[in-house]
This record gives C-alpha cells, structure tokens and sequence, in this order.
C-alpha cells in the first residue's frame, strides 16, 4: 500500500526542533501551505483556487472519496436514491466549470457526483487531498498560524499536527441532524427516522408514514410516500408557499431572476410571486393545507411541483404540529390522535465545528451558530475561512467559489498590500453577523439564509476593494 | 453578479468536436482550437490537430454554433460563442488551453473570463474595435460593408492567405467559409471590453505582418492588452493554419507550452 507520502509525490515535511504545540508535541511546520478541511464542494472549490492563486493546499477528508455531502456512499451524506437538485442548473454549477448544457434542468444527485469528480479531475485536485483523514484539532498559534492536529478516520494510528499559514473550514453543515424534542417521544414503539436516515422509498413501502418538516427534503420525502406507502401524514409547524420548479414553461428560479436582473423592487417581486402562485398552484387552503403567515421571500424557498398535486389526490395528509407521542399514535395540535408506523423527522440540520474552540468563531454559547462576515470571515482570526456555511435561495456551490476566491486573493495580498487586508479586516469586524436575506422567520432553519443576489453583490464589492477598484 | 447567466442560460445546441489525440498520455495539456467567424472546425483538421498530436498534445477544435457541424443559431450572440468554448473546455478532461484565431480571439478573450485556462494563445486576432473596421473597410469594402447592415462578411482570399499557397487550396477553402450571426458580427464594433481572465494564464499573441485582415497595429495592441508582445510570421496571410507555412505557427506555440509559461503571479 502506497504511503500518504508516495501517494502525493512531495517529501514528507521536516519536523524542527523549534516547532512545538501549545503542549509540546512536535509540530510539522507546512510553511505558507493552507490547510482545507473536508473535500466536498466547498472544499473542493476551495483548494481549487487557492492553488490557482499559487498556494501549496493540503486538504484533510474523512471519507475516501470526493463530493461530501453529495456522494451518497458517505456516512453522512443526507442524499437518497431519487435525490435531484432544486435549484436549476446555472444556480448550481461553479461559475467557472459549467455542467454540461444537454443535462437536464434539476439533475439527480449522481450527476452532481460525477460532475465533482470531473472538476476534480480536470483541475487536478485530489493530489492535494489526503483521504480518510480527519481533523481533530485546529488551534491558533503565533502570526496567524494554526495548527491543524489530524489523524485516520476511525481513531487508529497516532495524530499528527502540521502548521499552516491559513485554515478553510468547509465540513458542510447539512450531516448532523437536529432532532425535534417530543413528549413520548421513547415511548413511541413504531420507527422513528431522521431524515438524514432515509435513503430509499423502500424503507417506507406499505407502511403508514408521517412526514414532520416542511423543508425540501420534507417535502421531497411526503412525496415518495405518497407513492409508496399506506398512508402519509405530512406535519408542518404553519403554512408555507410552495413554489413550482417550472412556471411559464422555465425553471421558477431563472423566470425569478429575470425580475432581478431588472432590479424589480421586493415589494413587486412579493406581489408578481403571490399572483403567478395563485395562477399555478392557486388557494392552498382548499386542499386543507393551512394558509402561510408570512409573505414569500421570508422563509426558505420550497420548490415541489408534486406535494399538492399528491394532496390533490388524497395520498398526502396535511396535519399540523404533533403535540405528543405515545406507544402506538401520535398526538397533533388540533387533537387529533393518528397511527403511524414510521415517523420521518425532516427537521433539518445544524453545523459543528468540534475540531474548533466554539469562541474562535464568534459563536459564544456554543449552540452551532458562528458569527462571521459574508458567513465566511471570522473577526480576529484574518487567516481562518468558513466557506459554504450559507443556506441560499440557489445553490450553494456559486457562492462557495466566490468566498474561496476572496480568501485566495486576501492571503495573496498579506505580504504585498498589508494597508489594503487592515481595512479589510476592520470591515470583517464591522460586519460580522451581516444579513443579506431581507426580514426572514427567526429559526434555526434561517441561520444562513441569504438571498443569492444581495449576498453576491457585497462580495462582488468586498472583491472590487480588496483589489483597489 | 452575472444576473442574465442565471436568468437566461444559453440554449444548448449541437458542437461539432474534432479531435486528434496523441498515441501516447503524456500529460501534456489539451488544446483547444476556437476557429474565427466564418470558419468551422475543419480549418484546424487540415493541418495543426493531427500535428500538435504527433508532438504529443491532445488536440480539439470545436465549431461555434452555426458554424461547421454544429447546430443552426442565426440569433447567436458573442455570449452564445463563448458559452460553447467553455462548455467544450469543461468537457475535456484535463485544464485546457484555448487557442482562438481571428474573431475567435474574442470569444476566446471572453470565455477566458468564464474558464480558467491553463494557458492561452491568440491567433491573428481580431478583437473588433473601428481601427480594425477602417482597415477592413480599406482593403475590402464590398466584403466588410454589407456586414455592417446584417448581411455576411466577406473575406477575398487574397486577405486569406499568402500567394504561396496554390490557387486551387485557396479557392477550396474560401468556397467552405460560412457567416456568422448577426448579432455577434455587431459586437466585433460595438463589443465591450472582456472582463479580465480568470486564473491569469499566461497569454501569447502572434500573427503576421502581412495580414490583410489585422493591422500590426492592431496585433500590437491585443499582446499590450496581455502584456507581452506578438510573436510575428511574415509572409502569411491572415489564415495561418492553412496557409502555405502553416507548420511554422503551430511549432511557435507548441515550444511556447512546451516551454511552460509561467502564470502571471502579480497580486
């Protein structure tokens, strides 16, 4: 078996005397090398360019192949066989390596797999990742430096800790589910699932199913049991607007930025989405389904052209909130009592950071929320990044890029325009914990929510100063 | 914020792709070949694909949609032309290097905006811009000026190429130029500047005095634009992978990439 050192075809850096940890192990100095943790698509993205900007890049990932999140043989991967996007393509891609433009408008989630293991490939990215391994610790030391403590996946072998001059944090925030707390909750004697779990339509064929979660993935999941199951009970906190994937023959998100492209107003926007709505999917309520309490734009996008259509067809239930589980039924707000065998929590997920002092990133209680410039930049710590820690009204992976290509060319910029990177980081300061995402619900699913266009623009803007334009 | 690339993605349609590809991977990057307006991917396949592979590059030369093979697109625009290099860069399978000729240059300029290249060459390149009209308009008025009003662009091939290529080849090859779209004919005098490439790849220009088609005025100006200065074949018109000499140009830039040009590393 090849060795990590053979595999990347660079020597194995020289571990001086001088170099120590906090406490005392021996430290492997990685000189301007910057440390990437985890090689999904931000991850990627980001080793993508900071080695186009001339940095050595290592990048740490648990699993043995690429893709994160979106490669389904992950532990952690929340994708499940019928998986496709919800945001077409062009919100999807990397601005700089289109997928192909025969795909279909919302690929499935292999093709997204397939389309990250050729961005690998074309850049030629894996010789910077070392597979199955993971960070344990990441510790800030002198000028800026961290030292980043890893060691296999699964516990074996010793730990090892490299310095490096820059660390970007990209471990995703969609694998560690969040778990709604309910009475009787231990006593329910049927399955209960998280969404994170779920992987194929099978595991809820014939049986009575309820759905809790209004997200995407709540949806997408009342949908297959619709198709699948005995029954399927679909629960959610208040009404939401579900938009469909296509309006006036294109996808809804590309028909929704045109209005942007023309700087339509939200209040306008608000009201051409509430008609187009009304037109398409029309009054909600007659389908039982309960009425928003909120305008549009002001909670996450759904896009499911399928939940009222199966509810049009009596094979999705609408229910509200559940109160309370017991052995054999669960328990809703309006007091009705219904049977399901299987309980699938849609409920989301919330970000860890268990390799980090919680403090580093702002995030002073510790409960999984950072408090950064542009999501991204940690007041303090110039030389630490979180990319992709965004919950967008498109895909994310735009967004990623960007983030990566502003930290790239803020490290580049340390030694040569140091005037240019204090103003910067007095704007990191300034702004940490900025919305860009108009009024949103306040809930743990809007953390990070920011709308795509507002939030690219003060990027776009941030780029244009960094540079001095 | 590149709002309409979201709002309004190019349409897809069918590329023509020629290729020729080393016997032997040796790692060396692949080529991408943008031929200017006018021409389709044919013009590459006479002579510098099946060269730049014996010299162990992969070579690919794609048509721009209505040209050549690919798809119809009377409505093309310059944005649909470097949508379909980036999409045919994308697709191969290692970081490519884009080589455009004539107004190939441009969609080339421009695409290199949208990808980033390892590396890229411009070929007599025509970049638009009145200069460039006014020495179209001078050399061929019959041919230039109906373009102004929609109409196709018309190159003597006398503009073409040198009169050391014998008669017969030039006539065989005018008689195979099409026309490009309308829209993106405008853009070569109206058209923006492009946005500054991405990645910073290294950039050579070459081309050749005597071209009748772009002043070395012009080849001046377009290797200023990238910093560096042209690289100069005299005797050869403006199509030098067909012209007579056609070997000279394409052993210039495979020296150049053998050579390894460095990226351009300035903050």
């Amino acid at each position: 078996m090849p060795t990590p050192t053979e595999h990347h075809g660079r020597s194995e850096p020289e571990t001086t005397p001088l170099a120590r940890s906090r406490d005392g192990r021996p430290v492997s100095d990685r000189g301007d090398t910057v440390c990437v943790i985890g090689a999904g698509a931000s991850g990627l993205t980001a080793v993508k360019n900071l080695a186009e900007h001339g940095f050595g890049v290592d990048c740490y990932e648990r699993e043995t192949g690429i893709g994160g999140a979106w490669n389904w043989r992950h532990d952690r991967s929340p994708v499940y066989a019928s998986t496709h996007l919800i945001s077409s393509r062009p919100f999807t891609q990397f601005p700089d390596f289109p997928m192909p433009d025969d795909w279909p408008d919302y690929p499935h989630h292999s093709q997204l797999l397939s389309y990250f293991e050729r961005y690998a490939d074309h850049f030629d990215l894996r010789r910077h990742i070392w597979f199955g391994t993971e960070v344990v610790r990441v510790e800030p030391v002198d000028d800026d430096r961290w030292d980043v403590t890893t060691r296999s996946t699964g516990g074996y072998g010793p730990e090892r800790t490299s310095r490096y001059a820059a660390v970007v944090i990209a471990n995703g925030h969609n694998w560690s589910p969040k778990l709604p707390r309910y009475e009787g909750l231990e006593q329910f004697r049927g399955e209960v699932m998280h969404a994170s779990s779920y992987k194929d339509p099978a595991q809820l064929r014939g049986k009575r199913v309820l759905v809790v979660g209004a997200g995407n993935t709540g949806c997408d999941i009342a949908v297959e049991a619709a198709q699948q199951a005995a029954r399927c009970w679909h629960s959610t906190r208040r009404g939401y607007w579900y938009a469909p994937k296509y309006v006036f023959g294109r996808p809804a998100d590309q028909v929704n930025d045109t209005l942007l492209a023309l700087r339509v107003p939200l209040r306008v926007r608000q009201w051409l989405y509430h008609r187009t709505l009304r037109l398409t999917v029309g009054d909600l309520t007659r389908f039982g389904l309960p009425r928003p309490d909120h305008r549009v734009y002001e909670t996450h996008p759904i896009a499911n052209s399928q939940l009222v259509y199966y509810v049009g067809h009596g094979a999705i239930t609408p229910v509200p909130d559940v109160t309370r589980l017991h052995s054999h039924s669960v328990e809703l707000t309006d007091g009705r009592q219904i049977d399901p065998e299987v309980v699938v929590f849609a409920t989301g997920y919330l970000p860890r950071f268990d390799f980090l002092d919680a403090k580093i990133l702002g995030d002073d209680e510790g409960v999984g929320r950072p408090r950064l410039w542009l999501n991204a930049f940690v007041p303090e710590h110039p030389t630490l990044a979180v990319t992709g820690l965004v919950q967008p009204d498109s895909g994310v992976f735009t967004l990623s890029h960007w983030q990566a290509v502003l930290f790239a060319r803020l490290l580049r910029l340390r030694t040569t325009r140091p005037d240019r990177v204090t103003a910067f980081a007095a704007r990191v300061r300034a702004g940490a914990g900025e919305r860009y995402s108009g009024q949103v619900k306040d809930s743990t699913r809007h953390w990070f929510e920011v709308g795509h266009a507002d939030y690219l623009r003060v990027l776009e803007r941030a780029l244009r100063d960094l540079e001095g334009k | 914020m590149r709002a309409w690339e979201w709002a309004r993605p190019v349409r897809p349609v069918r590329r023509e792709v020629l290729s020729a590809t080393p016997e032997l991977e040796e790692g060396r990057p692949p080529l991408l070949f943008v031929p200017g307006y006018g021409h389709g991917a044919w013009v590459y396949a006479e002579h510098w694909l099946g060269h730049a592979a014996a010299r162990g590059f992969p070579a690919y030369a794609v048509s721009l949609r209505g040209h050549g093979g690919s798809g119809p697109a009377p409505d093309a625009t310059l944005r649909a032309y470097a949508h379909d290099v980036v999409q045919v860069a994308a697709g191969l399978p290692r970081q490519a290097v884009l080589v455009g000729h004539g107004a190939g240059a441009l969609v080339v300029a421009h695409a290199l905006a949208r990808y980033p290249a390892r590396a890229a060459v411009l070929v007599a390149p025509v970049l638009g811009g009145w200069a460039t009209f006014g020495a179209a308009m001078r050399r061929n008025p019959f041919g230039t000026l109906p373009a102004v009003f929609g109409g196709g662009l018309r190159l003597h091939r006398r503009q073409l190429f040198s009169r050391e290529l014998p008669e017969a080849d030039a006539r065989r090859y005018t008689g195979r130029l099409g026309r490009a779209a309308r829209r993106a004919q405008w853009r070569l005098l109206t058209g923006a500047e492009p946005e500054p490439p991405v990645g910073r790849p290294p950039v050579l220009v070459l081309g050749s005095p005597d071209d009748l088609v772009v002043p070395p005025s012009a080849l001046t100006g377009a290797a200023r634009r990238y910093d560096s200065a042209p690289l100069l074949f005299p005797g050869m018109g403006h199509d030098l992978m067909l012209d007579a000499r056609w070997q000279e140009p394409i052993d210039a830039i495979l020296d150049w990439l053998d050579k390894g040009p460095a990226r351009d590393d300035r903050p």
